[in-house]
């Protein structure tokens, strides 16, 4: 009796080793299968774009592409700022001050990516007078804060730096 | 039966015994069908003329299509303009979309008011549903290949459904774009898949018309019949020669689209190449996906929206144990009778709703059709099963007939 116990354990084990084993190997296999859809280094290195922004007037704003998603670079007026740091922070979605959304007051620099799904919002637009998503009617106010509608999160701030006074640097 | 088929020729008996095709043909052609099938029954065989349609015409575009974010949106105004008959390839392609919607729509509302997909048909209706929602990817990612304006932000929206998911959700769009937006790795993968799942589809009508002559199929009266039996007819010619009837008629219909009014379907922006700058101002799917959409808009939350909008789909594969209900046909179902009715007029609501903007009294109407369909599926047919008193079923397909 005690002897085919013996045996019986030792079976078992070489059946959990041969399928760890296995299910490790096919592991190994996939993973290139899928990870060949990810960003690859030459997606990756696209990651900084410089912007000249000495033409740009106070009140607009213009659009980039960085890594193909576009980025709003705006010149805000003195009311805009004024309007986007007045808010009380219990009224927001999304809590976050003003101030830790800019460098310079004056410029916001933003993705100009709806939180919701993906679409570009349309500027000066919208109940907040910052931007409106036309897809499904996100409001966001002059620092890009969500306000009204379906989107859960404010518009990202992207990683960017003043390289001189008329130059940024985004990524 | 063909169990006891016999080859009449030498060669044939030779051959059957070593791979029975012959065998498979004369059981498909005897397959003992019911005699009351009425034309609702035609749109399987219309179905499987959809796919080869579209697999044929695909595989033609593709030795003209060039899938690539710089040349996509060019090789279709080429395909359009100098192929010889890429006009008329490319249209009975993207129209056929549309048919093969149709066509499965009436087919889905067929077994939901004949009660198809009750015991013993469970599996056919699970197959079929897994086929409905390979087909609604298919129709996706071959709507994207274009790469005009539709193209391009029906692709970004419908992605980043999935960046609502909690933790991973940025990551699974990362990976599923090749990089940090739509873009050219999201559009050459695009065409890889779309090029793959018809096939996929194909596996599983061929599993589906499998699981379909385990059974036999069902009848407008609901009842199961002997097979064989006076109240069969053989495949061929009987059904053959409906189908093909049928499909004559739902030809006719298709190439009105083609020839007369081929664009009527598709969006106008789509002939604007993709601009990653700017959103169109109103956005929408193709037809055959709005009440989805307008169940994804009615809640304003990003994560609820999504979820609801899976839920909404994946509800019907439940459909067999939501509907407990011995009597399978709506005819002998007074109540039931009714709320099919209602729930065709719920989805047409919805799918009206999805290609209004989400505002306002739209809005409103959108968010009870919403809780009107979950309400279906979920509280009035489990109660119906319980509470409606059927009519009494005919013994026979044969009975009602030769008594009265």
């Amino acid at each position: 009796m005690e002897k085919s116990g013996k045996k019986n354990n030792r079976r078992d084990f070489l059946f959990t080793a041969s399928y760890t084993i296995g299910a490790v190997g096919i592991g190994a296999t996939i993973w290139p299968f899928i990870d060949q859809m990810n960003p690859d280094r030459s997606v990756k290195a696209l990651a900084t774009t410089e912007v000249d922004i000495s033409q740009v007037e106070p009140g607009k704003s213009i659009t980039v592409l960085w890594r193909g998603k576009p980025v709003f670079i705006k010149r805000r007026t003195e009311s805009e700022i004024s309007e986007a740091q007045s808010v009380d922070l219990n009224e927001l979605k999304h809590p976050e001050k003003d101030e830790d959304r800019v460098k310079k007051a004056e410029w916001l620099v933003m993705l100009g990516i709806c939180t919701h799904l993906g679409c570009v919002p349309l500027s000066d637009k919208g109940e907040y007078n910052g931007w409106f998503c036309p897809c499904h009617g996100s409001h966001y106010d002059t620092s890009g804060r969500i306000r009204k509608g379906p989107a859960p999160v404010n518009m990202e701030i992207p990683k960017y730096e003043f390289v001189d006074n008329n130059t940024i640097k985004i990524g | 039966m063909s169990d006891n088929y016999v080859p009449s020729s030498k060669f044939g008996k030779w051959f059957n015994d070593r791979l029975p095709l012959l065998s498979l043909s004369a059981h498909l052609r005897e397959y003992p069908t019911p005699k009351n099938l009425n034309y609702w029954w035609t749109f399987g065989g219309i179905l499987t003329f959809c796919l080869v349609a579209q697999i044929t015409t695909g595989v033609v575009l593709g030795m003209h299509y060039v899938a690539h974010a710089d040349l996509a949106f060019e090789s279709i105004e080429h395909i359009m303009r100098d192929v010889n008959y890429g006009w008329l390839l490319r249209y009975i392609h993207s129209n056929g979309a549309s048919m093969f919607f149709l066509a499965v729509y009436i087919h889905i509302f067929r077994a939901l008011f004949y009660g198809s997909y009750k015991s013993p048909r469970e599996v056919i209706w699970i197959i079929g549903m897994l086929i409905y929602i390979l087909m609604m990817a298919t129709a996706f990612m071959g709507y994207v290949l274009p790469w005009g304006q539709m193209s391009f932000w029906g692709a970004t929206v419908i992605t980043n459904l999935f960046s609502a998911i909690p933790l991973v959700g940025e990551s699974i769009t990362t990976w599923l774009w090749g990089g940090y937006a739509v873009d050219n790795p999201t559009l050459t993968r695009f065409f890889s898949l779309h090029y793959l799942l018809p096939f996929l589809i194909l596996g599983l009508v061929i599993l589906h018309i499998w699981a379909l002559h385990v059974p036999g199929n069902n009848n407008p009266i609901g009842i199961e019949i002997q097979k064989p039996s006076k109240d069969t007819v053989p495949f061929h010619p009987y059904i053959t020669i409906k189908d093909l009837f049928a499909l004559l008629v739902f030809l006719i219909i298709f190439s009105g689209f083609v020839f007369f009014s081929p664009n009527i379907l598709g969006h106008p922006d789509n002939y604007i190449p993709a601009n990653p700058m700017v959103t169109p101002s109103h956005i929408v799917p193709e037809w055959y996906l709005l009440p989805f959409y307008a169940i994804l808009r009615s809640v304003p939350d990003k994560l609820g929206g999504v979820v609801l909008m899976f839920a909404s789909l994946f509800i019907l594969i439940a459909l067999p144990w939501l509907d407990r209900s011995k009597v399978k046909s709506a005819i002998f179902r007074p109540i039931y009778k009714w709320t099919f009715w209602l729930l065709i007029l719920d989805v047409s609501v919805l799918g009206y709703m999805g290609a209004m903007p989400a505002e306002g009294t739209y809005l409103l109407i959108a968010r009870v059709a919403t809780a009107y369909y979950f309400l279906h599926f979920l509280v009035i047919l489990p109660a119906l099963s319980s509470v409606e008193k059927t009519d009494p079923l005919p013994l026979s397909i044969s009975e009602p007939v030769l008594k009265g």
